[in-house]
């Protein structure tokens, strides 16, 4: 056991440190992600470990960056994208929609294009405009792509590894208000101990409302549920990690047993992704419902000058909310 | 316009100052050219013959094939088959192409058997050859998307450390005229020049991208794009295989020695359509056509072979035959391509195995075996 204390930021470095040991086709690549480490300093030091061959300052474009991943991808190398910010990710949209999760399919599976996406995504920073947007509707509605996002050191440091391991290209949502949070994580655990990509986590188990939740608002929901439990009511919060594809076996287990669930994240509620979980479970789960699956999550707004973010952003208040409503029907 | 360099930034290796590179006129005159020098046998000569007529047939049964309704729709090449044939043939086992969806003849070079393509636009798959077999990536529709991945592929070959020797590569990307308006293909020029990376951009420019001519995408030679990105620029005439293969070889071994990108701009000209659905009489006069047919890649090396005695009537008759031939059984081949099974549809959208791909794919079984339960099999 060597478990150190180190920031979801950290964890992700140190994820890509190992993968880059153990493997020399692991290239890491975006803007800024050098010399500076990234504006998170999430590559801090790599470029000084492992070169400017491996770890390579790119042109500022992001089209250009995930196209040119792709093709090292086709020479054999598993490229690690860095896109700066959330929304900024939009210029790259065609190259990622159209080219990298279609690629697989169109050679009928003789060509694999294993390139790991980074988004830091979410708000709660305090920044400009495209700086705190939560996009993964539009990547989980992409047959071809993975998508998953961690929520603490622990799993930031795994999944990432997994992600690079993955022979389908992934996107890898990075919540970036909890860059900073620390948690022990033991860097040197067998990666065969580790919880599957794909698998959803119970968190805070519980037996009256299924809370799900996946990246900033994990730490969120938890938090609402350490407030229910002084009022005598239990949360089950999980941790999806994977929006696609879904861990539904554990989510129908935990809400066939609770009758209730709320959806929380970040993006707006209409067309997000609570709509595609709320539609699955009551498909599933219909005759054990006490109630319809609720969502908390952005307004149905564009998100809002930072001032305001504090509403707009699903915070405890909201979720227990949303709770005490489920029991309203 | 008078060009007074096509040079990009120093050490680009001694490409030729000159507006069109031209070793075959259109009435079939060997020409020199200081900075090509092309070294060719009569048998090759007669080989790239045989090779220009053959994707002529090919192409010309695609499009007969479409207008039967046995495919959706086909990019025909007609006209560019110089421009195609002479960099395909430039191309070594090491290098790699990646190809809009009009590059048949490229295709050809590569071994990539015509039934593929046809079973693309016929709609029975979206390509499914191995790119890593043929050196010859799988067509790319959105315009210019390539450029990016063949940048790429070509930072790998950097990165395998390869250049200047015998293994070395290096990657050529295909494009039109259209798509030098792209982001992806200037950005891909970006990437190219900053990285070195071993590049060939070959835009065949025939003039039309559908129905816009080339003054609605630039106010200057294509070629000289390149020199604001740093790195060098050459105009070769599209309809002479000759000079395509010059310069092309020439292009490609400069990338392959670590001297990075050139842009090759093959001038030339669509004969057809954009594509089957596309009716050129509402945009282009006949009068452009004919200018143009006056410059047809074939007939010029059919006129050189005449003049210079390498080729014979019987020589021609065997090339028409051979083609005639192949065409005969692509089609038959085409149209015993059997429609692919609806579990296709899940097939190969992911690497590794998916719940919900499995899930869907048994659903969607199981709603087809319920028509053959009730006797109304589908």
């Amino acid at each position: 056991m060597s478990a150190e204390t180190i920031s979801l930021a950290k964890g992700i470095n140190e994820g890509l440190r190992k993968a880059m040991e153990n493997d020399p086709k692991v290239v890491v690549m975006g803007e800024d992600v050098g010399k500076l480490g990234g504006v998170f300093r999430v590559t801090d030091g790599l470029q000084k470990d492992f070169g400017e061959e491996r770890v390579i300052d790119t042109p500022l474009a992001e089209s250009g960056i995930v196209g040119t991943a792709i093709g090292l991808a086709l020479r054999g190398y598993r490229p690690v994208v860095e896109i700066q910010f959330d929304g900024f990710v939009f210029p790259a949209a065609d190259q990622i929609i159209t080219q990298l999760s279609k690629m697989h399919l169109r050679s009928l599976g003789t060509t694999q294009v294993p390139v790991v996406i980074r988004i830091p995504c979410g708000g709660g920073i305090g920044a400009v405009e495209h700086h705190s947007e939560s996009p993964e509707v539009y990547f989980t509605h992409t047959a071809g792509l993975r998508v998953v996002s961690c929520s603490n050191p622990g799993d930031a440091f795994t999944m990432i590894q997994q992600a690079i391991s993955s022979p389908d290209p992934v996107i890898f949502f990075e919540p970036k208000r909890r860059y900073w949070e620390k948690a022990s994580v033991d860097v040197e655990s067998a990666a065969s101990s580790w919880t599957p990509l794909h698998d959803a986590q119970v968190v805070t188990p519980g037996e009256h409302v299924t809370v799900l939740a996946w990246g900033p608002s994990v730490k969120t929901c938890v938090e609402a549920a350490a407030a229910a439990a002084e009022d005598g009511r239990s949360l089950e919060v999980i941790d999806l990690r994977s929006l696609n594809p879904l861990d539904i076996d554990t989510i129908t287990a935990s809400v066939n047993r609770t009758g209730r669930c709320v959806v929380v994240h970040e993006a707006p509620v209409f067309s997000g992704f609570g709509a595609e979980l709320a539609a699955r479970i009551t498909e599933r789960c219909f005759y054990r419902l006490e109630s319809p699956v609720l969502r908390v999550g952005g307004m149905s707004t564009p998100y809002p000058p930072s001032r305001l973010e504090d509403h707009y952003l699903p915070d405890l208040d909201r979720v227990l909310d949303a709770v005490d409503r489920t029991f309203s029907w | 316009m008078t060009i007074d360099s096509v040079r990009g930034a120093p050490g680009t290796g001694g490409l030729a100052d000159s507006e069109l590179v031209q070793l075959l006129t259109p009435e079939g005159e060997r020409v020199d050219h200081p900075d090509y020098p092309l070294d060719i046998t009569a048998e090759q000569v007669r080989g790239l013959y045989r090779d220009l007529v053959t994707v002529r047939r090919i192409d010309l049964e695609a499009v007969a094939l479409t207008r039967q309704g046995e495919l959706g729709i086909w990019a025909s090449l007609l006209g560019q088959e110089a421009a195609q044939i002479g960099s395909g043939r430039a191309l070594t086992d090491t290098d790699m192409v990646f190809p809009t969806y009009r590059e048949h003849a490229v295709a050809y070079c590569r071994n990539v058997p015509p039934l593929n393509l046809l079973g693309l636009f016929r709609g029975v798959n979206h390509g499914g050859w191995d790119p890593k077999e043929h050196g010859f990536h799988l067509y790319t529709i959105v315009i210019g998307s390539q450029t990016l991945h063949a940048t790429g592929y070509a930072m790998g070959i950097q990165r395998d450390g390869v250049l200047g020797s015998d293994k070395a590569g290096a990657t050529i990307a295909y494009f039109g005229d259209g798509a030098t308006s792209q982001g992806d293909v200037n950005e891909s020029f970006v990437f190219a020049s900053v990285f070195n990376a071993p590049i060939v951009f070959f835009c065949q420019n025939n003039q039309w991208a559908i129905s816009e001519p080339l003054e609605k995408q630039s106010r200057i030679p294509l070629y000289q794009r390149a020199q604001g990105f740093g790195f060098p620029g050459v105009r070769v005439d599209g309809n002479d295989v000759f000079a395509c293969l010059a310069v092309t070889q020439k292009s490609l071994a400069h990338a392959r020695e670590g001297q990075g990108p050139t842009l090759i701009e093959a001038y030339t000209y669509r004969m057809g359509a954009h594509t089957t659905t596309d009716d050129p009489t509402r945009y282009r006069l006949k009068a452009e056509e004919e200018a143009w047919k006056a410059k047809d890649p074939i007939e010029r090396v059919k006129k050189y072979l005449l003049k210079e005695g390498e080729a014979d009537q019987a020589f021609f008759d065997d090339v028409e035959a051979e083609a005639k031939r192949m065409a005969t059984e692509l089609r038959k081949a085409c149209l015993a391509l059997p429609d692919p099974e609806p579990s296709a549809i899940f097939e190969h959208v992911y690497a590794e195995p998916h719940p919900m791909m499995t899930e869907e794919q048994e659903q969607f079984a199981a709603y087809l075996a319920s028509f053959e339960d009730e006797g109304t099999a589908r």
